[in-house]
């Protein structure tokens, strides 16, 4: 693969494709991811989407999409994807559209559908070697409807439906590894806050055929609970701790794309989030810190040996 | 004229061939997977273009048939049952995309108990889904009726989705001598899809099956889905026209047999409607004007046509294949609904349901139908609903009750 035409921040590109004035809310790192994504697919696209917070983005009549869109349902995203990329390979081989018409078919959901409901036609989609592009904006609960926990929840985190003394009892899923098992043709996750990191994934990906997929961590200031400008903040300390690896799978190979060489410790991410106020208020949870940290760094401990 | 034997299955698979679809998205279930077999058959020998896939469900299945329609290829689908239910929620919204597409319903009875055999609750599940219906009664009207299913979906004044129902093992597994048409006649009757805006490609960007905010937009659309189904009435009488010119097969919206000069009639869909047609012939031959009324087209609802039907009629059965628990036949509610106030429409309209899970029907049933229905026309009242059981099989459910208690004891008694 050829080198990445994006070595620093000013190769990104300067113009901007996705409309603002969505209905998305302030600070949103769903959206701030996709603002990069979408930049650097461009609108030869059509994105196939899952409900959850993004189905909003396009309110009939508006949207901020040069492209196309179809909204389907929760679980099966993967599967719109399926019908229109079989669609159009049908349509270009019967010379009835010239390749020149041909669509680049990106899903787009959240977690929520992505860890759980979507999971069964994500992976039906990704045995079949689909030639698509698979974005899930992890918001780490299902957040429009008012953050109830999901399976990308992670362990400790206060949500509308864990809101006890030690936050949600269960552990984030491992959404990498799972899809890294089906082998797709390309695997990442990215962060908003890591625009170039993102930028040459999505270039790679793009250039790609089959399964591409991306998790993006996306902070949610309403799910989360912190204020909307501290959004790419938070989104960096995700990197900085570990607690977001930044890393891709390629030709059956994880590699790290971003190794924080001096790790901060977890708690200045933690810290940051009202989802993680019980764990420092009204008294430090010492026992509960150490196992976050302990988590990340036994994460950690594989990578850099 | 030739004629093949052919199974329904095999019918509904020789419609899809003719109609030149472009893809099929497929699961497998009883009593359905020999058509997607045969589909992915022939592809695959060459004998027929088009493209198959298999998805990992029936939910998956349906977003995308809908989602390859919306692209603007011709697309075919088929389940049953179970799978339809598994998919119900996309049944609803690619109707909702206007997205037209043919799929086969295979019918059969829903958990629980877990079944294989027919009966029609699968089917009716889908009645208020923005699909149309269309509901056969031999092997030869499952060819005829993708068809006419192809031009009624796809027709600029409809573009919804059709649903095809044939009842499982009845039809799916019946062997019958059916004419499978010359493709150039069916070239004639059914031209190239031609998907006009409902497509997505590079130079024409479009946003499809877009949120609403708000009562006044998702009424608006809504509504333009019920009359687009309305407009079907029409539709489907021009095909059904255009059809018998070009195949020489009468297919009414509504099957009326015999029902000219009888007093009485019976009312029913699907296969179980020929066991109906035998006990009319037999009445008829011991002197009784009695008749059948058969309604194909079941979303949208024939209401004029059965009007007309059963205008000046004494009486009528409504022999229902489903059942609503608590109402009862659906069939029953909304054929007095249709008929409720019309003018010369019959005084008594009685209920019986049967046929559940592929319960037989017997010919002395539909004469003791025939009779309790004279009966309540005589009487002027309608009696209560009926649901067909006989004393035999009332005496078999106690043996295996017996059974079932006989088991359970030795293994209490720890034998």
């Amino acid at each position: 693969m050829k080198e990445s035409r994006f070595k620093r921040m000013k190769d990104l590109p300067s113009t901007h494709l996705l409309g603002t004035g969505t209905p998305m809310c302030s600070g949103c790192g769903g959206l701030e991811a996709l603002h990069e994504i979408y930049d650097i697919l461009g609108s030869n696209t059509v994105f196939v989407n899952a409900a959850g917070c993004m189905t909003l983005l396009a309110v009939y009549p508006f949207t901020p999409f040069r492209g196309s869109w179809l909204y389907t349902a929760m679980a099966s995203a993967p599967a719109g994807a399926q019908g229109i990329r079989d669609a159009l390979d049908i349509l270009i081989e019967q010379q009835r559209l010239p390749a020149s018409e041909d669509l680049q078919v990106v899903v787009l959901t959240g977690d929520g559908a992505a860890y759980g409901m979507g999971l069964s036609s994500t992976s039906g989609a990704m045995e079949r070697d689909l030639d698509f592009i698979y974005i899930c904006y992890d918001n780490e609960g299902y957040g429009n409807t008012g953050q109830q926990f999901s399976g990308a929840t992670p362990h400790a985190a206060r949500t509308a439906t864990s809101t006890g003394p030690h936050g949600f009892a269960g552990y984030k899923k491992d959404l990498f590894s799972i899809w890294a098992a089906h082998k797709p043709a390309y695997l990442a996750t990215v962060i908003g806050a890591e625009p170039l990191d993102l930028a040459r994934k999505i270039e790679k990906a793009k250039q790609l055929k089959g399964p591409r997929m991306i998790i993006a961590l996306a902070p949610c200031p309403t799910g989360w609970d912190y204020a909307p400008r501290d959004s790419a903040d938070i989104g960096k300390l995700a990197v900085a701790t570990g607690v977001w690896p930044l890393k891709e799978y390629i030709d059956g190979q994880v590699v790290h794309t971003k190794i924080p060489k001096q790790r901060q410790p977890v708690e200045a991410y933690l810290e940051r989030q009202g989802r993680f106020a019980h764990l420092f208020e009204p008294r430090r949870d010492e026992q509960l810190l150490q196992e976050l940290q302990d988590s990340v760094d036994s994460y950690w401990a594989d990578i850099d040996s | 004229m030739t004629r093949t034997l052919l199974t329904g299955n095999g019918a509904a698979a020789w419609g899809a061939r003719l109609a030149g679809v472009d893809y099929v998205p497929a699961f497998p279930i009883t009593p359905q997977t020999e058509i997607i077999e045969t589909l992915a058959s022939w592809i695959e020998h060459g004998e027929m273009p088009g493209r198959t896939v298999t998805l990992e469900s029936e939910h998956s299945m349906v977003t995308a048939a809908g989602a390859a329609a919306a692209s603007g290829v011709r697309v075919f689908t088929a389940t049953s049952s179970q799978g339809l239910l598994y998919a119900m929620e996309m049944i609803y919204t690619v109707a909702g995309w206007r997205a037209p597409f043919v799929m086969v319903n295979v019918s059969r009875g829903l958990a629980s108990p877990i079944t294989l055999e027919p009966d029609h609750n699968d089917i009716m599940a889908a009645r208020d889904s923005g699909f149309l219906q269309i509901h056969c009664a031999s092997c030869q009207e499952v060819l005829d009726s993708v068809l006419i299913g192809y031009r009624l979906a796809e027709d600029h004044r409809v573009r919804l989705p059709v649903i095809i129902n044939l009842d499982g093992f009845y039809l799916s597994f019946t062997r019958e001598p059916v004419e499978i048409p010359d493709a150039q006649v069916v070239a004639g009757f059914l031209p190239p899809y031609e998907p006009e805006s409902t497509r997505f490609c590079a130079s024409a960007p479009v946003s499809q099956a877009v949120t609403v905010l708000g009562g006044s937009p998702y009424s608006y659309f809504r509504y333009e889905s019920h009359l687009a189904a309305l407009n079907a009435l029409t539709v489907y009488d021009e095909a059904a026209k255009a059809f018998a010119a070009a195949c020489g097969r009468q297919h009414a919206a509504v099957e009326g047999y015999r029902c000219d000069d009888a007093d009485i009639v019976f009312v029913m869909l699907g296969s179980f409607a020929s066991k109906a047609r035998e006990a009319v012939d037999r009445l008829r031959d011991a002197g009784q004007a009695i008749g059948l009324v058969r309604p194909r087209l079941l979303r949208p609802f024939p209401a004029a046509h059965l009007q007309r039907l059963l205008a000046g009629k004494q009486g009528a059965a409504v022999i229902d294949q489903n059942l609503s628990m608590g109402l009862g036949g659906v069939l029953h509610s909304e054929l007095s609904s249709a008929l409720y106030g019309k003018p010369g429409a019959p005084s008594v309209l009685l209920s019986f349901i049967g046929g559940l899970g592929g319960r037989d029907i017997t010919p002395e049933e539909f004469y003791e139908i025939a009779a309790v229905t004279r009966q309540a026309v005589k009487d002027g009242v309608t009696p209560p609903p009926r649901l067909l059981y006989s004393r035999d099989e009332d005496r078999e459910i106690r043996k295996l009750q017996a059974i079932a208690h006989a088991e359970r004891n030795e293994l209490e008694s720890g034998q």
